[in-house]
């Protein structure tokens, strides 16, 4: 019978029946950071536990991890307990650290896929809800939460219930300056912040096919903010491309078996899906949004919904939006001044992201007055930066180039917003308070519109600003 | 490991209006910065309830009249974005025993449940009568009933649901995994010969 890769893995990771109905699953592969991992660690300690298959769990350090200075110790004196004890951890119970000075360091998503760790056909769990960014390789891949980290730390194994599959296709050519960004945040705005509830996404169609691995991790990065716990791409040639020859790729004979097996992961032809929902490239325009959730998001051409169109609880959300975020109703979003313009984060900050915005913001300045930063997502990416120049672009340019980590994304370090600034942000979240004011505003948008922002002072058409057409 | 048998909580319930309301709002990033769960009741929604200066804000938590309620009344999409289980410990340890909304994002039901804080759905319109009655009611007391799946309060009963392994969980104290997964032991080992890339 034709099945999907979700059922496809779901069935060859299935443990057993757990007594409430749920099954038990493994998780092939386990990444811990040091904002959900401590308090795991500290249950074991309680319970008596050990870690049961400590080479099946990777670490590094991420969200508190200064991004002007890596040199410890840091000025926050519980960002630097945290690593320490992710450290002890990580030493006591023999788990593999990526840590500050292995050169591997970065956010939790960016280093599985760039140490050939993420692979096609695995499940890949880790207590941050941006692990779907896995799912870019093929991997079925769970935000999980601390009890749960305790739970793959002692068993390798998570009781879960079996989602369902839904299909989205984008098919056609997306136009020049719309970007993987803005696939998922239309996405998002079409099916709903919560229209992906019991689903894990399956992403497809030729513009999936064409995408690199970069792009397609763009994409499933943000599935948890349509709802969707897991959202994934079939694995293909560009996915093995991608891994040969990565650190914990598999070698030699061993390489050429693993790509078959791989390849019999991708769903079957035919296969059933729940839902399929079909969407045409040509359709989508750069997207950026208003208010304080991802769906509430329009094309940056397009006027803000004035209340009166919304109903029920959209409307109250909209109505709460627009008195945070301090914007008219039916007004454009296009103008807004801004104050910080952020490019980094697990969404976008990887290679590709950053040489697409040097392409465009070289010889070219800022405005004056906005604070305008680039945060590679990894230690190999900010190195791979370096070695091509890019950092010199951005400098010249008048942003500021930092070391790896979160960084603004939810600052939970040092990178925040002062008051109500408004932030032109290449993250995935633009919740009350998300980037570290209570009273700061985020509009979230592709790389290459957050350097539009910059260069004008304003929300912008990036077409406009760098001619692209 | 024996687990309290979780059937009913009856109490005080608090409303906390609006859809969406995500994890950041009910326990923002910077309180995330601990290596316990120690202490974290009383961040909860901290930036929705206190100032910049850390005087109160107009807020349900903030009203006297709503101080040790035992039931949280949301909207829907409720715990929505990070799956940080520093929000439903929060919340637990603010003295919430039960959530009752019209839905919840997965992970933190999840997160919810397996610490014995059970979540139940109810349908749009009941929920705008049972928040409409807690608001003019804060004195009195709701029931969720998890041998029933109701909800009762002013006199009425309504239906409400949760998906049936949790509901089985809570009711028959093994709402947390870990014995059960310790269990299967043997099993995990051979699904593991089974996998190239974990063995």
């Amino acid at each position: 019978m034709a099945k999907t890769l979700f059922e496809k893995v779901w069935d060859a990771h299935a443990v057993r029946q757990l007594p409430n109905g749920q099954t038990q699953l493994l998780i092939g592969t386990h990444l811990i950071h040091e904002v959900t991992s401590p308090q795991a660690f500290g249950m074991l300690r309680d319970l008596g536990l050990k870690v049961r298959y400590p080479n099946r769990t990777f670490a590094t350090v991420d969200h508190i991890v200064p991004t002007l200075s890596q040199v410890e110790p840091f000025s926050d004196p519980m960002a630097q307990s945290m690593i320490s004890e992710l450290r002890k951890n990580c030493a006591e119970h023999g788990i593999r650290f990526f840590d500050i000075a292995s050169g591997g360091q970065g956010i939790v998503h960016m280093v599985g896929p760039e140490q050939g760790i993420t692979q096609p056909g695995t499940t890949i769990a880790c207590g941050d809800s941006h692990t779907a960014t896995h799912g870019a390789f093929g991997a079925i891949a769970f935000g999980i939460g601390t009890s749960q980290v305790r739970d793959v730390l002692a068993t390798q194994t998570l009781a879960m219930s079996k989602l369902k599959v839904r299909r989205i296709n984008v098919d056609g050519h997306l136009r020049p300056g719309v970007y993987a960004k803005d696939v998922i945040l239309h996405i998002i705005r079409l099916l709903g912040v919560n229209g992906g509830l019991g689903y894990a996404y399956e992403y497809g169609g030729s513009v999936f096919d064409r995408f690199s691995c970069e792009e397609r991790m763009t994409v499933c990065n943000m599935s948890i903010e349509g709802g969707a716990r897991c959202g994934y791409v079939n694995p293909d040639e560009t996915t093995f491309t991608y891994l040969k020859n990565r650190p914990f790729a598999p070698k030699g004979a061993d390489w050429d078996a693993a790509v078959m097996r791989w390849r019999d992961f991708a769903s079957d032809p035919g296969c059933a899906y729940d839902d399929v929902v079909n969407i045409k490239a040509e359709d989508i325009r750069p997207t950026v949004t208003w208010g304080i959730t991802p769906g509430q998001a329009i094309f940056i051409d397009e006027k803000m919904p004035v209340l009166s169109s919304l109903t029920g609880g959209d409307r109250g959300t909209a109505e709460e939006a627009y008195k945070y975020m301090k914007l008219q109703e039916g007004a454009p979003i296009k103008g807004m001044k801004i104050d910080v313009a952020f490019i980094g984060s697990c969404t976008n900050a990887r290679l590709g992201d950053l040489q697409e915005v040097a392409r465009y913001v070289k010889g070219r300045k800022i405005k004056p007055g906005i604070r305008a930063m680039v945060v590679p997502g990894s230690q190999i990416v900010a190195a791979q930066c370096e070695k091509q120049g890019l950092d010199k672009i951005f400098l010249e340019a008048g942003f500021e180039w930092r070391s790896a980590g979160c960084s603004m994304c939810l600052a939970m370090n040092p990178d925040r917003l002062q008051g109500g600034e408004l932030c032109a942000s290449s993250s995935n979240r633009n919740f009350k308070g998300r980037q570290g004011s209570p009273t700061g505003r985020t509009v979230l948008m592709s790389p290459v519109m957050v350097a539009a922002a910059a260069m004008t002072g304003e929300i912008s058409d990036a077409r406009e600003v760098f001619g692209i057409n | 490991m024996a687990l309290a048998k979780i059937t009913q909580v009856i109490g005080r319930a608090v409303v906390i209006p609006g859809d969406d309301i995500d994890t950041d709002r009910i326990i923002p990033a910077r309180f995330l910065k601990c290596i316990t769960f120690d202490g974290l009741g009383e961040f909860a929604f901290y930036d929705e309830r206190k100032n910049v200066d850390g005087t109160d804000k107009p807020h349900p938590l903030n009203e006297p009249e709503h101080a040790g309620a035992s039931i949280m009344i949301g909207g829907f999409n409720f715990g929505c974005g990070s799956s940080r289980e520093h929000a439903p410990q929060s919340l637990h340890r603010a003295g919430f025993k039960a959530v009752i909304a019209g839905s919840f994002a997965e992970i933190f039901f999840g997160n919810s449940t397996t610490i014995g804080l059970p979540c139940v759905c109810a349908g749009k319109e009941d929920l705008e009568e049972i928040t409409n009655w807690a608001q003019d009611n804060p004195d009195k007391e709701v029931s969720v009933d998890l041998q029933n799946m109701t909800v009762s309060c002013g006199g009425k009963v309504y239906k409400v649901s949760m998906p049936e392994s949790a509901r089985e969980g809570l009711l028959t104290g093994r709402w947390d995994a870990i014995a059960d997964l310790l269990e299967g032991a043997a099993a995990v080992e051979s699904t593991v010969g089974r996998l190239p890339y974990v063995r």
